[in-house]
Order: structure tokens, then C-alpha cells, then sequence
């Protein structure tokens, strides 16, 4: 996990939800207040702030749910790319 | 439908002149009929303009999507009911594009950017409103050989002339998309006629009765993602509806200038009349902005920013609420011939009422874009 990743998505949601307080390992969607819109924009938030698409196969909510699994996508999808 | 020729895209002035000669002048024939030919659907074909964003290893042209934005304004100024087929065809193209394995992407994508196939976006149902899109009586079953699918999908824009929908269906992991050929058996197309606005839109209702899908009917990701492909299709369609409003508002600007340069009351022509030279004012005011709200929304799209999402929602609230109120300005400086078929007006009004309602209603829009408000003054 990238401390600078999470940071990222971190402010990118805390800019969006400034009310919201949360853990990197807590699960955002228990909060109540991801719809389907902000999950639109996060799906574009890191693809456009890492530089990488997304494939299907990794659009679960499972990796989703907490900053720190959203950090971890973005390290494999960068390490995929660079491998 | 099969294009015979296809250059393009068309840059904008000729799209302009196609308009003008082809569309415009046929618009409210269009409407009367509630038809739009095949050989009109042909010539969006040959000016390639169906699917121009799709990138050239599927037939398109990388169009931006400004451009793209400023295409479906100049359709919009000539017949509502063409952009709209537009609307759902770019939809469904995009959708492809973006979520498509490599299979459907080879399946679909030229045969939709030559226009030699038409798509639609199948999600409002009779006893769902598209709003609440969360509560769908359309189902997919998976079996061995790959989905059954059953329900029924209505206010289907493109539906009586579409080849393929674009499904969205519950399953097991709650909501999925399915493409799905209009020639599947088990699928009963009923056109919707007679309705209020864009009736050349080929509205439909689809029946879906025990259709078997292949396994690659699947498109993209299924469960909680499955709100993406939606969310990510409506937003393109939000935007595509919010520059068609431009386009309505340039009609009414267009005709009401010609208009009041003819007609006098009290031995004064309308154009000189100080309330007349008010509601154009407003009209051209109305229509810049708009047109700078769409522009922010596709430079934002063109650069992958989410940011696009909540300017498309305020791009379309501005541009379809000024729609409705300037067509309805144009109504009323056209008087009673504002009713008649020999004007465009009316059916302006009428086609501008919808863009309203589809895509996220006013009142939808109002909720999201309030939320925003909240948000930056918490920040």
C-alpha cells in the first residue's frame, strides 16, 4: 500500500464529503454516504490520478470499500502496467 | 441499416449546412409522421457522425468531446427527435467502448460508429421510473448455457429502429448489463406513439420473454460496478441532452428573428417592439451560457477529470430549464402561429419539455447539484 496513494484518495473523498470522518481502514460504504454518482467519480479520480484503467475484473466493491484497499488496486494496476 | 458511403467526421459548418438543408426543413414532418427515414438515418451515416468519439481502430475519428457536444447542439437545432436517437446510440457506443471485452468491442463497435447498427439503452420500465433505477422488474437468470432474461423496458428512445439494447437487468449479484440483438427471439418491440415531445424518436416498448443470451452478452462488470456502466452512460447521455437544449435554443433565436422581421402589429415590426427585444436578449444570454457550461462539461470529460459528472448535471439543469422557458417565449411571440405546424415553434416547446424529464428530471438535478452547494460550504 502507498502512503502517497492513500493520501490522494484520501483528500479526493474528504474534498467531496468534508462532514465525513474515517479511517484508511474503514469501510466507506458502511457510512452511508457512497451512491452511485461519487463511485462513478472515484472510478475517474484514480484512473486519471494514476494514470491507469481500471479492468472490469478488478471493479468490485470489495476493492472498494476502504481507502487502503483502493491504495492497494492502484499499486497493482501501476505495477501491472510497469511489469 | 448499411451506410454505402462513409467519410468523415463532417466538420462542423458542414453538419451545419446538413441541418439546414436536410433536417430543419423536415423536422416537423418528421414529427407529424413520428418517423424519421432510413435515408436520414443513412446520411448521419455518411457524414459520420453516429459514433465519431470511438477511436479509428473501430471506425471513428478520436472526435473530443466538445466537439462531439457542438455535433449533437447542431442535430438538436434541426430536429430533437434525431438527436435524440443520437443520445442512446452514443450511449450504448460508448458504454461498449469502455466496459467491452475485446470480443464485444470486435462485435459491435464498427458496426455502431458506421451506423449500420443502431443501439438503444433499455432501463425505464413501466413500473420503475428511470430515477429509481435501483428497483428494476427486469431479470437475468444464469444457467448453464449462459442468461435467460425476462421483463419489460418502456419510453425506449431509437427502440422501433434499434438492432441491439442495451439491457440493464437484475441478477444474482444485483444489477447487470446485457446487450441484447432486437432480433433475439423472445423480444417484442411496440411502438409508443402519439406521446407530447420528440415523437420522431421512435419510441418503443420492449418485451423481453424467456430471451437466451450467450454468456458474452454480459457487459463489464456486474454487481455494485454495474452502477458505473449506468452512471457512466447516463452522464454521457446528460451531456448529449444538455447540448441538443443549446441547439433547441438556437431554433428558437433563429425563428423568432425571422419572425418579428416580418410581422407587424400596430404598424410596428415585432422586432421593434422593447418586450420583443427583451425576450431575444434573454435568449441569447441564455443560450452563451449554456453553451460555456456544455464546453466546461466536455473539456472535463477530454481530460478523464471527474469533475465532468457534476458539470453535466449543472450544464444539462441550465441548458434544459432555458430551454423550455425560451420556447416558450418563442411560442408566444409567434402568437397563435405559434401553434401552427407552419412554424417550428411549437414543436420546439414541445420537444424542449422533454429534456426536463429524460436523463435526470429537473427535480433530480436539483437534489444533486443542492448537495454540491452543501458540500463546498462545508469545506
Amino acid at each position: 500500500m502507498s502512503n502517497d496513494a492513500c493520501t490522494q484518495i484520501r483528500t479526493f473523498i474528504t474534498t467531496k464529503f468534508p462532514d465525513v470522518t474515517f479511517s484508511d481502514e474503514e469501510d466507506i460504504f458502511a457510512l452511508g454516504f457512497v451512491n452511485s454518482l461519487f463511485a462513478m467519480e472515484l472510478v475517474m479520480f484514480i484512473e486519471k490520478a494514476f494514470g491507469t484503467r481500471i479492468p472490469n475484473e478488478e471493479l468490485h466493491l470489495g476493492n472498494f470499500r476502504s481507502v487502503s484497499l483502493m491504495a492497494d488496486l492502484v499499486a497493482r494496476q501501476t505495477s501491472a502496467a510497469v511489469g | 441499416m448499411k451506410a454505402e458511403t462513409r467519410r468523415g467526421p463532417a466538420d462542423l459548418a458542414e453538419v451545419g449546412r446538413f441541418v439546414d438543408l436536410e433536417i430543419a426543413p423536415r423536422a416537423n414532418t418528421f414529427e407529424r409522421e413520428e418517423w424519421i427515414p432510413r435515408e436520414v438515418l443513412s446520411r448521419v451515416a455518411d457524414l459520420g457522425l453516429w459514433a465519431p468519439f470511438l477511436p479509428p481502430e473501430f471506425d471513428g475519428e478520436a472526435m473530443d468531446m466538445v466537439t462531439v457536444g457542438r455535433v449533437h447542439e447542431e442535430i438538436g437545432r434541426g430536429c430533437s427527435g434525431l438527436r435524440s436517437l443520437l443520445t442512446v446510440h452514443s450511449m450504448v457506443s460508448a458504454s461498449v467502448h469502455r466496459w467491452g471485452e475485446p470480443a464485444q468491442q470486435e462485435q459491435w463497435l464498427r458496426a455502431l460508429a458506421r451506423g449500420e447498427k443502431l443501439g438503444a439503452f433499455c432501463l425505464t420500465e413501466p413500473d420503475h421510473s428511470g430515477s429509481d433505477s435501483t428497483a428494476e422488474g427486469t431479470t437475468a437468470v444464469r444457467d448453464q448455457d449462459g442468461w435467460i432474461l425476462n421483463g419489460r423496458k418502456k419510453w425506449i428512445t431509437g427502440g422501433q429502429v434499434a438492432d441491439v439494447f442495451m439491457v440493464f437487468a437484475t441478477t444474482g449479484a444485483g444489477t447487470s448489463t446485457f446487450l441484447v440483438e432486437s432480433d433475439r427471439p423472445g423480444v417484442r418491440v411496440t411502438p409508443l406513439p402519439h406521446v407530447m415531445g420528440t415523437t420522431a424518436s421512435m419510441l418503443a416498448e420492449i418485451e423481453f420473454t424467456d430471451v437466451r443470451l450467450e454468456p458474452t452478452a454480459l457487459l463489464g462488470p456486474q454487481g455494485w460496478a454495474a452502477g458505473t456502466v449506468m452512471t457512466n452512460a447516463l452522464d454521457l447521455g446528460r451531456y448529449s441532452v444538455a447540448c441538443g437544449s443549446v441547439g433547441i435554443i438556437r431554433a428558437a433565436i433563429e425563428a423568432c428573428a425571422a419572425y418579428t422581421s416580418v410581422r407587424s402589429a400596430g404598424g410596428v415590426l415585432l422586432r421593434d417592439l422593447p418586450h420583443v427585444r427583451q425576450m431575444m436578449s434573454g435568449m441569447v444570454t441564455a443560450r452563451d451560457a449554456a453553451r460555456l457550461l456544455c464546453e466546461k462539461a466536455g473539456a472535463l470529460k477530454d481530460a478523464g477529470d471527474p469533475a465532468t459528472i457534476m458539470a453535466t448535471w449543472v450544464a444539462k439543469y441550465h441548458a434544459s430549464t432555458s430551454a423550455v422557458r425560451i420556447a416558450g417565449d418563442a411560442v408566444q411571440i409567434h402568437g397563435a402561429n405559434g401553434f401552427s405546424p407552419d412554424y417550428p415553434v411549437g414543436r420546439l416547446y414541445r420537444d424542449s419539455k422533454v429534456t426536463e424529464v429524460i436523463e435526470g428530471s429537473t427535480q433530480v438535478q436539483e437534489l444533486t447539484i443542492a448537495a454540491e452547494a452543501y458540500r463546498e460550504v462545508a469545506q
